[in-house]
């Protein structure tokens, strides 16, 4: 029984190591042929379709998320900043929140449920019927001609998509802020432009984009590419990837925020939004 | 000298032996039939052959040179001589029959548009279809759509066609319209055909040669009168279509009532 554990945990383990070899392959097989190709036409011509799927397509879902989360912050601090007076700062709380971490974060998170669950389908659908192994014997390389084109259109659009983001929640903020709750505009455009949103802030949460677009695109091509037989299969990378995306997002927003915490109180020292 | 070449090939998954110390010598311009049932390993001997699948012992030739070996990129040279018909077809679903068939001549060639359409066009004709370049490949039928990727497999003009179940899910006329063609490829490009198929009509029509293969062995090889003949009980079996004791004995033993 106790035998049983320890085989089960091993076996549990070394496949866990071995996946995640894998994992690592595939990445330095994209970078590689990322590099190679960067510099053909051919490259940037399947770029294209690959922009509008990833980029054109999720402006609509982005946007609604990002302008209805700049709202909520609205309504949710407001009381409490008007009990001790300081209803007018309220623009520094909710830009900074903003374009620190609600913008770049629920981007990322609808960009791997929108475009990561549909890379995954797609590749998983092609690996299931055969059409990844029909380009490998036509000579192609399918990580070459199917994953750098959609690695690449994550990586650059999720940066845009986080400022389109980021926008649209600094708008929400002041609709509910200025016209609703009748906090002076003047004061209201003041501290949100002096109270700690400076250019470090914004361009944080923009340097982020790239990594968790990074991260959506190689973890749902690699889920997409290593898919199991039949519709099951296909589900399952789906969901998969959406799963080890999010995670993924949400440890490298961590590993930001601690070294990006530590860099700015290095160069500029602890400034208070309240001073 | 044999073009491709099988030298004691073993190739396990999980558990499961599918091949287990296959030899095997194609000659050039020749049509050889691998015979055998279904989840025999067939298809898993044709992936071998392209390199796509590599064999856990063994080794396997192509034209002098081992390339069971091979890294990706020099494999990928050397698979533009090969087409590969695949069970399903595998044509790319996002992409119409036209920009299928040219999919490897714009990877693989300098060529410019005009000379890729008068290609596309002329193995279109080659299998027997027209006016088909524009549709997608959801809006075909089986038949055609196994036709359309024979026509993207013979693009390159390859030295070797491996067709895997070229036949399955047809009916009996559409099978034999692909079996004309296999022949018809075969005389009129002079290249090496490799069949693999359960079809047995299909297979004495189309071979010079027919192995078959069986729990990971090949226990028959000769021609297609060699193999009507044949006093193996397996492969008369198989040739005669008739399950044996051993397949039946599990409806045997549950009563429908």
């Amino acid at each position: 029984m106790a035998f049983e554990i320890v085989e089960r945990v091993g076996g549990q383990t070394t496949d866990l190591i071995a996946g995640f070899g894998d994992f690592c392959t595939f990445a330095g097989r994209t970078f590689t042929w990322l590099f190679a190709g960067a510099f053909r036409a051919r490259t940037w011509r399947l770029l294209l379709p690959q922009f509008y799927e990833v980029g054109v397509r999720s402006v609509p879902v982005v946007g609604v998320v990002g302008a209805f989360i700049g709202m909520v912050m609205a309504v949710e601090t407001y009381s409490q900043f008007a009990a001790i007076g300081q209803e007018s700062r309220l623009g520094s709380i909710i830009n900074l929140s903003v374009v620190k971490q609600i913008g770049p974060v629920l981007a990322a998170v609808m960009l791997a449920g929108r475009v990561g669950g549909a890379l995954a389908a797609e590749l998983g659908t092609m690996r299931v019927t055969e059409q990844i192994d029909a380009m490998r014997v036509m000579g192609s390389d399918p990580i070459q001609y199917l994953v750098v084109p959609r690695f690449l259109a994550c990586v650059l659009l999720t940066p845009i998509l986080t400022a389109y983001s980021d926008v649209l929640g600094i708008a929400g903020g002041w609709l509910i802020s200025v016209p609703f709750f009748h906090i002076p505009n003047n004061a209201y455009l003041y501290y949100s432009t002096h109270g700690g949103v400076d250019t470090w802030q914004v361009m944080e949460g923009i340097i982020k984009g790239f990594f968790f677009g990074g991260a959506i695109g190689l973890i749902s091509c690699y889920k997409g590419f290593h898919s199991g037989a039949g519709a099951s299969g296909v589900g399952r990378a789906c969901t998969e990837s959406f799963v080890a995306s999010f995670i993924a997002i949400i440890i490298i927003n961590f590993v930001f925020a601690d070294v990006s915490k530590d860099l700015y109180v290095a160069i500029w020292g602890n400034r208070s939004i309240f001073g | 000298m044999s073009l491709i070449e099988f030298r004691k090939v073993s190739k396990q998954f999980g558990r499961q032996v599918v091949l287990n110390g296959v030899d095997l010598n194609i000659d050039e311009g020749k049509c050889i039939v691998i015979l055998g049932a279904s989840g025999s390993g067939k298809s898993v001997m044709l992936k071998h052959m392209v390199g796509l699948l590599r064999p856990d012992s063994g080794e396997v030739w192509y034209d002098g040179q081992r390339i069971d070996n091979l890294p990706e990129k020099k494999l990928s040279e050397l698979r533009t001589q090969f087409g590969f018909l695949f069970q399903m077809g595998a044509l790319f679903d996002s992409m119409n029959v036209f920009d299928n068939v040219a999919f490897p001549i714009v990877q693989h060639t300098d060529k410019n548009p005009e000379e890729i359409r008068e290609i596309v066009e002329q193995k279109l004709r080659m299998v027997g279809l027209r006016d088909v370049d524009k549709k997608m490949p959801a809006e075909l039928s089986g038949g055609q759509r196994k036709r359309v990727a024979l026509a993207r497999a013979i693009a390159l003009d390859p030295r070797v066609i491996v067709y895997d179940e070229p036949t399955t899910g047809l009916d009996p006329i559409r099978s034999d319209v692909i079996n004309h063609l296999i022949i018809k490829l075969q005389r009129e490009l002079k290249v090496t055909s490799v069949v693999v198929t359960h079809d047995m009509h299909s297979a004495l029509k189309v071979a010079d040669r027919i192995v078959m293969l069986h729990e990971g062995k090949l226990i028959f090889d000769g021609t297609a009168e060699d193999i009507r003949n044949s006093d193996d009980p397996i492969v008369q079996r198989f040739v005669n279509g008739e399950a044996g004791d051993e397949e039946l004995a599990g409806l045997r033993e549950t009563p429908m009532k």
